[in-house]
C-alpha cells in the first residue's frame, strides 16, 4: 500500500467532484468492505470517508465488515475513497442488479442440482420397493428372515432420510423449537411416522396385531424423492416467472464511454458520475439518463415505453438509460446515474410491486399461518377415529391415514397462489409500458367500472394548434396573426403559446407589446405599434362593446368541430376569429372503444367550454363528459362518480391532478415518453397512448383471474384432499389413499400453481 | 381408552405449543440486530425494538430454498429480496408500540418485531 500517493490522488479527485455532488439531499448508504483484517482498519476507512467532501458521518461495523456513510456523496466516489485507502468496497444496496440476478440464478441452480441429486437417491430406493409392493406382494413381516431383510431396507431408508431428506428434518426441528411449523414439519412427521412404525414392526412384530405387521419404507423413500423432485421443478418454473424483470435488468449496459480530460474512455457504468459527458454512437445503448449536448439522432425507447416509433433527439432533449441510439452520434450530459436513473427506478418499482400482495391473497395468508398445526390435529383425530371405529388392523389403518393426511396437505400451494401470479402479471404489464405500483392497485384496476379521462394531454395531444383564421374586418391573415402573436407573447395561457408558435412557423416576427393586461378568465389586451388590441372570448368583446353578433354562427360552428374560437379586435373593431384546436391522439378512439367494450363507463373531464367538450367527446365516442371543470374540482367529480357506487379510475398527467388521482380508486398517470411521475400514481403509463389504460385493465383482469384459479385450486385441493387422505371414502367405497400418492400430490400441487401462473406469460393484450 | 387420552393430550400439546405459547426469547435492543434465515426459520424470530425511531435489521440468508428469498414486513409495505449468504439491511420506519409480523411469501418463515 502506498498511502501517500493514494491520499494525494484521492484528495485531488474528491475536490474535483465536490461541486457535482453538493446539491443532493443527505442520505445514508452502506458499503461492504473487503480486505479489512484488523480492528485498526476501522479508523483508516472511517477517516478516508469522512475526509471525502459531502460526507457528514461514516461509521464502520467491524463485525459485519460494513460501513454506513451519511452525506450527499455519490457511491462511486465513496468506493474510490475506500479503495484509495487500500481496501476494496462495494455498495450493499447498489450492487449491480445484473450481478445480483446472476448470483441468485447461480444459487437457484446449485439448489436445483442438490434437490435433483437427493431425488435420484431417494427414488433409487423408493421405486424398486414400490415396484416390489405392487407386483410381488405385501411388505409384511412374518418370518425372522423377513425381519432381517426389512431391517436392512429400513436402515437403507434411514440413509435416504439422512442424505436426501436431511433438510426436511432439520427444518422441522428448528421450526419446532421456535414454536412454528411449516412444510418441513408435515413432511418430517409424515415420513418419520411411517418409518418409525415400520421399524417397530421389524423389531417388535408381536407388539402389533398380525394383520398390521406391514412396513412402509417405500412410502418414506418415495415421498422424500417426490417432494424433492417437486421442489426442483418448482425452482425451474419460478425462474420463468421473473423473465420480465430479467429483461428490464438486461437493458442496462455495463459500460459507458465518457469524455474525461478531452479523452474518450470506456468505464464501468457504476463509475459514471453526475455531469460526465457521455458519447453514444449509433447502435449503442444509452448508459445513464442525461440531456443531449451535441449531435442529433433517433432513439428507440420501445423497451421502456412500448412505443414502437423511434423518437427524434437533439440538443436539450432528454435521453434515458437502457434505450437504444439508432442513427446518429451524440454527446450527452449525465443527469441521473446509478439507482436514480429512470430505468433503475422502474426496475425497483416493478420488483417491489411483484413482491407485494393484493388483498385477495390475505385470506390465504391467514389460513397458511394456522394451517400446519391444524393439519397435525386433523391427523391425530383421523388416527384416533380409525383406532376406535376402524376395521382390523386398526393400527395399520390409523398409521396410514395419519401419515397420508400429513403428507397430502400443502400450505405452500396456498401461499404461492397469489404471489406467483402477481409476479408474472406485474412483469407482463411492465413489458407493455404499464407500471403497477403494488398488488392492491393491480386488484382494484381489475374491478374498475368507470374511467375518467382528462381531455387535454390525455385524449388529445395537449399541444393546441391554430386551425382557422376567419377574417372579419381585416384583409391579411399574416398581419392578423402577427399582431395576435405580439399580444399573446406576454400571456402565459397555453392557448397563447399556440398562437405564438403558429406565427413563428409562418415566419412572422411578433412585435413589441405595450400596456399589456390580462383580464382573468376572459382574455388579454395591449398596444402594439400604436394599435389597441383585444383578444379573448365573446364576453370580453361584449364588455368592450365590440359587435360580434354577425359572426357568432361562425364561432359556434368552430366550437362544434372541437375547436376553441377566440375573438381578436383591432382598435375597437372585430378583426378576426382565430380558432385553436388540440388534436386528438391517433389511437384515442380505438383505445376508448376497448375500455367501453370491457364494460367500463368512460367519462371525459375538461376545463374547456361545453361546445368544445361535446365535440371532442362525440369524436372519440364518449357520451358523458364534465365541461368547464376547474382544476380543483376534478377530485369532486371523482367523488361524484364514487357516490354512484362506481369504482373509479382517474387518468391525468400526474402533476396538477394529484388530488383527483389520489382520491380515485386507481390513479393512472400518463407519461409521455419516460418523463413520468413515477411516484404519484397507482399505475403509470410509460407512453402517451390510451391503449396503455386498456392494457392495464386487461392485464389486471387476467392476473386476478389467474390468482382466483390458483386459490380455488389450492383450496379445493386441500379441502378435498385432506378428508380423502383421512379415509372418509373408506366406509362407502373401501378406498384409502396411499401415502405415496399423497406425496406425489403434495409435490405437484405447488408446481401446478407456479405453472398456472406461468401461463400468464403468454397473455396478450387485445390487438390495437 | 388410553390411546384416546394420549391423542387428546397430543392435540392439546399442539394447540399450546404452536398457538398459545408466547416465547419470551427476545433479542436485546442494542447494536445491529442480525436475523439469520436458516433451515426454515428466522433466528431470532422475536425482536424487541424501541418505539418512535427507525431501526435497521440485518438479514443473513443461509437457506438456499427459494422460499427464503423474500422477507415481507406487510405493515410497512416492505418486501425485500435476500441474497444467499450475504447481509442485507432492512430499515424499518419509526414505529408505534405493538407487534409487527415479518414473514416469507408463503407465511412459513415467521417472525415478530415487538416495539415498546
Amino acid at each position: 500500500m502506498n498511502h501517500s500517493t493514494h491520499d494525494r490522488h484521492e484528495n485531488h479527485t474528491a475536490h474535483c467532484e465536490h461541486d457535482k455532488n453538493s446539491s443532493a439531499a443527505p442520505m445514508t448508504q452502506e458499503l461492504i468492505i473487503e480486505g479489512a483484517g484488523c480492528a485498526s482498519c476501522i479508523g483508516k476507512i472511517e477517516k478516508a470517508l469522512t475526509e471525502t467532501p459531502g460526507v457528514v458521518n461514516a461509521e464502520m461495523n467491524f463485525a459485519l465488515r460494513t460501513v454506513s456513510v451519511t452525506g450527499t456523496t455519490q457511491t462511486a466516489v465513496l468506493i474510490r475513497a475506500v479503495e484509495n485507502a487500500g481496501y476494496n468496497a462495494k455498495s450493499s444496496s447498489g450492487q449491480a442488479e445484473e450481478d445480483l440476478l446472476e448470483e441468485k440464478e447461480q444459487a437457484d441452480w446449485d439448489y436445483y442440482k442438490r434437490l435433483m441429486r437427493d431425488m435420484t437417491i431417494a427414488l433409487a430406493l423408493g421405486v424398486p420397493l414400490m415396484a416390489y409392493s405392487v407386483f410381488v406382494g405385501e411388505m409384511t413381516v412374518t418370518t425372522n428372515n423377513e425381519r432381517l431383510v426389512w431391517l436392512v431396507v429400513g436402515l437403507l431408508t434411514l440413509g435416504v432420510m439422512v442424505f436426501s431428506g436431511k433438510h426436511f428434518y432439520v427444518g422441522a426441528w428448528k421450526s419446532f423449537v421456535n414454536h412454528s411449523a411449516n412444510m418441513d414439519t408435515l413432511i418430517a412427521l409424515g415420513t418419520g411416522t411411517a418409518w418409525l412404525y415400520s421399524m417397530v414392526v421389524v423389531f417388535f412384530p408381536y407388539a402389533v396385531p398380525e394383520m398390521a405387521r406391514h412396513v412402509y419404507f417405500e412410502a418414506t423413500a418415495m415421498i422424500i424423492g417426490l417432494i424433492n423432485l417437486g421442489l426442483a421443478l418448482e425452482i425451474k418454473a419460478r425462474g420463468r416467472t421473473s423473465e420480465a424483470i430479467k429483461r428490464l435488468i438486461g437493458l442496462q449496459p455495463k459500460t459507458a464511454r465518457v469524455i474525461r480530460d478531452d479523452k474518450e474512455v470506456d468505464i464501468a457504468i457504476e463509475q459514471v458520475l453526475l455531469n460526465d459527458h457521455v458519447r453514444v454512437r449509433p447502435g449503442e445503448k444509452i448508459s445513464v439518463d442525461g440531456v443531449v449536448l451535441e449531435g442529433h439522432t433517433s432513439i428507440d425507447e420501445s423497451m421502456l415505453t412500448g412505443e414502437p416509433m423511434p423518437v427524434e433527439k437533439a440538443k436539450g432533449d432528454e435521453v434515458v438509460a437502457g434505450t437504444i441510439n439508432k442513427s446518429g452520434s451524440i454527446v450527452f450530459k449525465a443527469t441521473r446515474v446509478g439507482k436514480d436513473t429512470a430505468l433503475a427506478q422502474i426496475i425497483n418499482m416493478v420488483k417491489r410491486a411483484q413482491n407485494s400482495k393484493p388483498p385477495i391473497g390475505r385470506l390465504a395468508d391467514v389460513i397458511a399461518a394456522y394451517f400446519v398445526p391444524a393439519i397435525m390435529i386433523i391427523s391425530v383425530i383421523s388416527a384416533l377415529t380409525w383406532l376406535n371405529f376402524g376395521p382390523d388392523p386398526a393400527i395399520a389403518f390409523a398409521i396410514v391415514s395419519a401419515t397420508t393426511v400429513l403428507i397430502i396437505a400443502c400450505p405452500c400451494a396456498l401461499g404461492l397462489a397469489t404471489p406467483m401470479s402477481v409476479m408474472v402479471g406485474v412483469g407482463k404489464a411492465a413489458e407493455a409500458g404499464v407500471l403497477i405500483r403494488n398488488g392492491e392497485a393491480l386488484q382494484t384496476a381489475s374491478k374498475i367500472t368507470a374511467m375518467i379521462l382528462d381531455k387535454t394531454g390525455t385524449i388529445t395531444l395537449g399541444s393546441p394548434k391554430v386551425t382557422n383564421i376567419h377574417l372579419v374586418h381585416a384583409s391579411n391573415e399574416d398581419e392578423v396573426l402577427e399582431l395576435a402573436a405580439s399580444l399573446e407573447a406576454g400571456s402565459e395561457h397555453p392557448l397563447a403559446l399556440s398562437i405564438v408558435e403558429s406565427a413563428v412557423e409562418r415566419g412572422l416576427t411578433p412585435g413589441k407589446i405595450e400596456k399589456f393586461a390580462a383580464i382573468a378568465g376572459h382574455g388579454v389586451e395591449g398596444e402594439v405599434a400604436g394599435k389597441q388590441l383585444l383578444f379573448g372570448n365573446q364576453k370580453l368583446m361584449h364588455d368592450k362593446n365590440i359587435a360580434v353578433t354577425d359572426v357568432v354562427d361562425v364561432a359556434q360552428q368552430m366550437a362544434s368541430e372541437a375547436k376553441t374560437p377566440m375573438y381578436f379586435a383591432i382598435d375597437g373593431q372585430l378583426a378576426a376569429i382565430i380558432a385553436v384546436a388540440d388534436p386528438i391522439k391517433e389511437d384515442s378512439i380505438s383505445a376508448i372503444k376497448r375500455l367501453q367494450d370491457n364494460g367500463i363507463r368512460v367519462v371525459m373531464l375538461t376545463g374547456d367550454n361545453r361546445a368544445t367538450a361535446k365535440a371532442v367527446s362525440e369524436k372519440v365516442g364518449i357520451t358523458e363528459f364534465f365541461a368547464e371543470v376547474l382544476p380543483e374540482e376534478k377530485a369532486q367529480k371523482v367523488a361524484e362518480l364514487q357516490m354512484q357506487n362506481e369504482i373509479v379510475g382517474m387518468t391525468g398527467d400526474g402533476i396538477n391532478d394529484a388530488p383527483a388521482l389520489a382520491l380515485a380508486n386507481v390513479g393512472f398517470a400518463i407519461g409521455t415518453g419516460t418523463d413520468v411521475a413515477i411516484e404519484s400514481a397507482d399505475i403509470t403509463l410509460m407512453r402517451g397512448s390510451l391503449h396503455g389504460l386498456a392494457d392495464a385493465v386487461a392485464v389486471s383482469k387476467a392476473t386476478l383471474r389467474n390468482i382466483k384459479q390458483n386459490l380455488v385450486g389450492a383450496f379445493i385441493y386441500n379441502v378435498a384432499g385432506v378428508p380423502f387422505a383421512a379415509g372418509v371414502m373408506y366406509p362407502f367405497f373401501g378406498l384409502l389413499l396411499s401415502p405415496v400418492i399423497a406425496g406425489a400430490a403434495m409435490a405437484f400441487s405447488s408446481l401446478t400453481v407456479v405453472s398456472n401462473a406461468n401461463r400468464l406469460r403468454f397473455f396478450k393484450a387485445q390487438e390495437h | 381408552m388410553i390411546i384416546n387420552i394420549l391423542g387428546l393430550l397430543l392435540i392439546g400439546l399442539i394447540v399450546w405449543w404452536f398457538w398459545l405459547y408466547k416465547p419470551t426469547d427476545v433479542s436485546a435492543n442494542e447494536g445491529a440486530i442480525t436475523v439469520t434465515v436458516e433451515d426454515g426459520t428466522y433466528q431470532p424470530s422475536r425482536i424487541k425494538l424501541p418505539a418512535g425511531q427507525p431501526a435497521t435489521i440485518q438479514f443473513l440468508r443461509k437457506d438456499a430454498s427459494p422460499c427464503a428469498a423474500l422477507v415481507l414486513f406487510s405493515d410497512f409495505d416492505i418486501s425485500e429480496e435476500l441474497p444467499l449468504n450475504q447481509y442485507k439491511s432492512i430499515t424499518l420506519p419509526a414505529m408505534s408500540s405493538g407487534e409487527y409480523a415479518f414473514n416469507c411469501q408463503m407465511q412459513m418463515y415467521r417472525g415478530t418485531v415487538i416495539v415498546e
